[in-house]
């Protein structure tokens, strides 16, 4: 096996895609060391969820190679492949809570069943992630019962219950009414204050810019700047990002 | 009239319905476990699993029902003496079960394959992320949620399967048409245990249609 530059957590190099006759995916590569929180931006269908789930091995490449902690994530070796992909959690933009399970079960279920922990020590942990989402009192409470800010916090503590060394979102707050968005940016600020290392695909300017360490601009499936965030937000190189940034930020 | 509406009559017709109620129970659950793993087989992505069921659902589909009560009954015993050289005499309870099983199955194997299909597409992915495996995140999360809307239809196939347990009489099983006729011809008066019967079966069916609204009404609740 050839075995990469283990100073990055992640290093996702030249990965392309195709969806049928779609070419979503150009040859994108990112490298994330630890503790960094990179903000992937980008116009609609430039390909930032597709590339982060990539990472993930949601959708696999059809061409480039992923490597966690400097191991290739090679999906014919499947143990190893599961290894690898359950040191990465994954927060989606709809939440996709188990509907016929309580708040409390959503936790626990993937710990009892993937980590083989018992059923008290799966529910101390579930309290815990609850606690730290401001959700205990909820724990009873079936997913539909929730609002969405509260839905997307049950979603996160659900992830961070596998302890995950990685914590990938998909435009965690794009499906948000406006009034709920704050609190999930709380959660995952938070968050990256403790040191987890995350991918953020997302429209939150204001995030990418305050929490993000680094912004990865990608255009038409390819990477067109990648730069920390202050740089980005203050002196974009590429005109492409100069354009967007001029669209989307209003002040 | 009056004749025929003995207290003893009555419960004969009433055994009957409690054997047809027994047939289409046995065959809804038996056929549930055969829906399950056709769908299963369907869904996979082993090729030949999958032309298997799907030769299977068409079989049974696509032959009529008393065809294959009749072929159980009297043309498989004929393929046991072929095969094994054994004379063999069906007991008709058991061949009336076994050829509503199969043919249930092949219905409930399409509303579980809908149904399974019918369950959003994030629920698989986020099992996948959370490094769920195969089995219990069919048992324990796509299954119940596909349950849940596939209920409706399941009740149907159970009504459905009441009425056509009626075929089973064709045989000779004891079950209510069978006993209807019976009395028919011992009295010379079809009308009466026709009508009984009828009420019967429809009392069945309503009140199990009754209970499947509540039983909806109540899952509507808890999500």
């Amino acid at each position: 096996m050839t075995d990469s530059n283990a100073e990055y957590m992640i290093e996702a190099k030249d990965l392309s895609k195709y969806f049928e006759r779609l070419h979503a995916l150009k040859g994108a590569s990112l490298n994330v060391k630890k503790g960094e929180v990179v903000c992937l931006i980008g116009p609609s269908g430039s390909g930032k969820s597709t590339f982060l789930r990539c990472i993930h091995g949601l959708e696999t490449p059809d061409q480039g190679e992923v490597y966690l902690d400097g191991v290739k994530m090679d999906p014919s070796n499947k143990v190893q492949y599961r290894e690898l992909r359950n040191k990465m959690g994954f927060v989606f933009q709809h939440f996709n809570l188990f509907p016929n399970l309580t708040v409390l079960d959503n936790c626990k279920f993937a710990q009892i069943n993937v980590l083989k922990r018992s059923d008290e020590e799966a529910q101390q942990v579930a309290m815990e992630y609850l606690a730290k989402v401001g959700l205990t009192e909820k724990k009873d409470a079936y997913p539909n019962n929730l609002s969405g800010g509260q839905k997307q916090r049950v979603a996160i503590a659900r992830a961070l219950c596998m302890n995950p060394e990685i914590m990938l979102f998909d435009e965690p707050t794009s499906a948000l009414d406006p009034e709920m968005i704050k609190e999930v940016l709380e959660v995952m600020q938070e968050l990256a204050d403790q040191g987890m290392t995350m991918v953020v695909v997302t429209h939150e300017m204001g995030f990418a810019r305050k929490v993000g360490t680094r912004v990865v601009f990608l255009e038409n499936g390819r990477v067109v700047e990648d730069a920390d965030s202050e740089t980005f937000f203050t002196a974009p190189k590429s005109e492409r990002a100069q354009e967007f940034l001029s669209k989307v930020i209003y002040d | 009239m009056s004749k025929i509406l003995t207290q003893q009559n009555l419960l004969f017709l009433l055994k009957g319905a409690g054997i047809s109620l027994a047939l289409a129970l046995g065959a809804l659950l038996i056929g549930m476990v055969i829906g399950i793993l056709m769908a299963a087989g369907r869904l996979s992505k082993i090729k030949i699993l999958n032309w298997l069921c799907t030769g299977y659902v068409e079989i049974f589909r696509g032959t009529p029902m008393l065809m294959q009560i009749m072929f159980f009954y009297l043309a498989v015993p004929v393929l046991i003496r072929m095969v094994t050289g054994v004379r063999v005499r069906m007991d008709v309870y058991m061949v009336a079960l076994t050829a509503l099983s199969l043919n249930s199955g092949a219905y409930q194997s399409e509303l579980f394959r809908s149904g399974i299909q019918g369950v959003d597409k994030g629920q698989w992915e986020a099992c996948e992320t959370l490094g769920i495996g195969y089995w219990p995140m069919m048992f324990k999360i796509i299954l119940p949620q596909a349950f849940k809307r596939i209920i409706p239809p399941l009740v149907s196939e159970f009504i459905t399967l009441i009425k056509d347990s009626s075929l089973a009489s064709c045989i000779g099983a004891g079950e209510l048409m069978y006993n209807a006729q019976v009395l028919g011809s011992q009295y010379y008066n079809y009308l009466v245990p026709l009508v009984v019967a009828s009420v019967m079966y429809l009392a069945m069916t309503l009140i199990i249609s009754w209970l499947s609204r509540k039983l909806e009404r109540r899952m509507a609740v808890s999500d």
